[in-house]
């Protein structure tokens, strides 16, 4: 019984974190059909940000909330710098575009900052326990649990009740036809880049809460949890990312359980095969969402 | 009005307009004629935006509007309803109808006044009005594409093959309706596979061949001068 609440937690924690980063890749995946390989940084934005902010006598939420703007505004630059200019031209250029700004931003913080992980403010809570069902169980779990349900349901109400979040879904399947109705292309690609960056920044705060600090290369775990999770659920679905999410959470957590100490090492590897084998069952992932239109 | 002038369009290597011209005036209803793979569609498409030119002018109202995007388009009030029943399949019948109202978005007493409107004109639609629009029949798709078109209140409507595969009962209502916009004033760019019930509406015609214009006057010159069986069948 103890060990089912603590395993029921650790996955709702976890996939609550990765369901969140799937979510953020997926939308901007969802209507240019291009992975924005810059999607780790902004998680790395948010960390410098909240490690640069750390000295200022500010509350810790006004730091996380101007993390959160960061991570924003450096999703925003995604699309003005690597995604806009060459978007029309060619999907390949887009791919370089978007790999060479991650790299830019991942220089600028070994140059500016230092290629050594960085502290960053954490509030007190972050590193309390509670007890549930008799287990000590940390706080941060039950911060993210929280904070994944409110942003699941936050993002669910915007795609099916805003005429922003419905345009959104529109573009996604059939782009061209959502601006023969009037729906701006770009406000609808700044918007999806803008939310990317608005997931990216609370869940790079969550993320970084779990190990304490920030380094240049922190982005690249999140952006490849976040695009298995895309792959297990279904490139063209966001129900599909939040479903990976959870899924990829669950296969890793009971590797964490059942692999002994020698194994645990060889966990990616694990879970990898685990992949491997649902893709083969489902190549398309597990949902396959509207049959989209062309790439615009 | 809608002015054409030596268009051409272009995929790739093929080219599918071939120096078009024509003009629709205000409140006038012209309707483009041809066989499959004519250039119809290219023509329409090019003029709401969703393709480029590959030469040519397109002005509305005096204005050069060639290769303006296809949301400008919409804003200067034309709006398209192409032919292949671009339904947003995951989105309910109501929220289809929200996204033809966008640029209208804010007058929300107008925009649910229309909604209803469109119920009352297809009451198909009004009992599906929670469905996914992918789970339409082809008919009912068809119905939601033209009301969510006629959601923005356009001054200009592109109509490509509104009675495509729609029962005769429901393509009388197709026509009946197109009469009835035209009486209100509407500009309309008629593209059909109907062409006698085309050339019943239409104040005057054009017959595309091969990418070029092979000729045009009124409905019922072209009707009578042409041979109708032998445009669709490519002659
Ligand atoms: N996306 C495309 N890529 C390549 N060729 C195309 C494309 N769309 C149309 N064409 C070609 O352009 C030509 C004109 O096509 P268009 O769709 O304009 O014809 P249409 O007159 O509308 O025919 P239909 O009556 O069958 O709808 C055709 O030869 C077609 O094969
Ligand atoms: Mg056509």
């Amino acid at each position: 019984m103890d060990f089912a609440i603590q395993f029921i937690i650790n996955v709702l924690s976890l996939g609550g974190a990765y369901a969140l980063m799937a979510l953020g890749l997926v939308l901007v995946y969802g209507i240019l059909k291009l992975v924005n390989f810059a999607y780790g940084e902004l998680i790395m934005v948010a960390g410098y940000t909240l490690h640069l902010v750390g000295g200022s006598p500010l509350p810790w939420l006004v730091m996380a909330l101007v993390a959160v703007v960061m991570a924003m505004v450096a999703g925003l630059a995604t699309d003005y710098v690597a995604f806009r200019p060459v978007r029309a031209k060619s999907v390949t250029a887009v791919l370089i575009t978007s790999f060479a700004f991650s790299t830019l931003l991942q220089n600028g913080a070994l140059l500016f900052i230092s290629p050594r992980p960085r502290s960053v403010p954490l509030p007190e809570i972050f590193s309390q326990s509670v007890m549930i069902g008799g287990i000590p169980t940390p706080m941060r779990d039950i911060i993210t649990i929280i904070a994944a349900v409110v942003l699941l349901g936050l993002f669910a109400w915007l795609m099916q009740k805003t005429v922003l979040g419905i345009a959104m879904r529109a573009a996604a399947t059939n782009f061209t036809m959502a601006r023969m109705l009037g729906v701006p292309a770009n406000l609808i690609i700044s918007s999806a880049f803008a939310i990317s960056g608005f997931l990216a920044g609370v869940v790079g705060i969550l993320w970084i809460g779990r190990i304490g600090t920030v380094a240049p290369g922190i982005g690249l775990e999140p952006l490849l949890i976040a695009f298995i999770a895309c792959v297990i659920g279904g490139m063209r679905s966001l129900q599909g990312a939040v479903l990976g999410g959870f899924i990829l959470a669950f296969i890793d957590t009971t590797l964490n359980y059942t692999l002994s100490q020698d194994l645990l090492k060889f966990r990616d590897a694990f879970t990898f095969s685990l992949v491997i084998l649902i893709l083969l069952w489902r190549p398309d992932g597990l949902i396959k969402g509207p049959a989209s239109g062309q790439r615009t | 009005m809608i002015e054409v002038k030596d268009l051409y369009v272009s995929y790739g290597a093929v080219q599918a307009v071939r120096g078009v011209s024509f003009t629709v005036a205000d409140g006038e209803l012209v309707t483009l004629l041809g066989a499959n793979g004519a250039g119809k569609s290219s023509s329409i498409l090019c003029v709401a935006g969703a393709i480029k030119a590959a030469s040519g002018q397109v002005m509305l109202d005096g204005e050069d509007v060639t290769s303006a995007n296809p949301e400008a388009m919409l804003r200067k009030g034309m709006a398209t309803v192409p032919e292949t029943r671009d339904v947003f399949p995951d989105l309910t019948v109501d929220q289809n109808l929200t996204l033809g109202a966008y640029v209208r978005r804010g007058d929300r007493k107008g925009v649910s006044e229309d909604r209803e409107r469109m119920f009352d004109m297809f009451p198909r639609l009004a009992e599906r009005r929670e469905q996914a629009a992918g789970t339409l029949s082809g008919g009912e798709q068809q119905m939601l594409v033209i009301a969510r078109a006629l959601m923005s209140r356009p001054r200009v409507l592109l109509l490509d093959e509104p009675s495509l595969g729609l029962a005769p009962a429901i393509v009388d209502k197709i026509f009946e309706m197109i009469a009835e916009l035209k009486a209100q004033k509407l500009t309309i760019l008629l593209v059909e596979q109907n062409a006698r019930k085309a050339l019943q509406v239409a104040d005057r015609a054009y017959v595309l061949r091969l990418g070029e214009i092979a000729g045009s006057g009124t409905g019922q010159e072209i009707a009578g001068s042409t041979d109708l069986d032998a445009l669709y069948l490519g002659g």
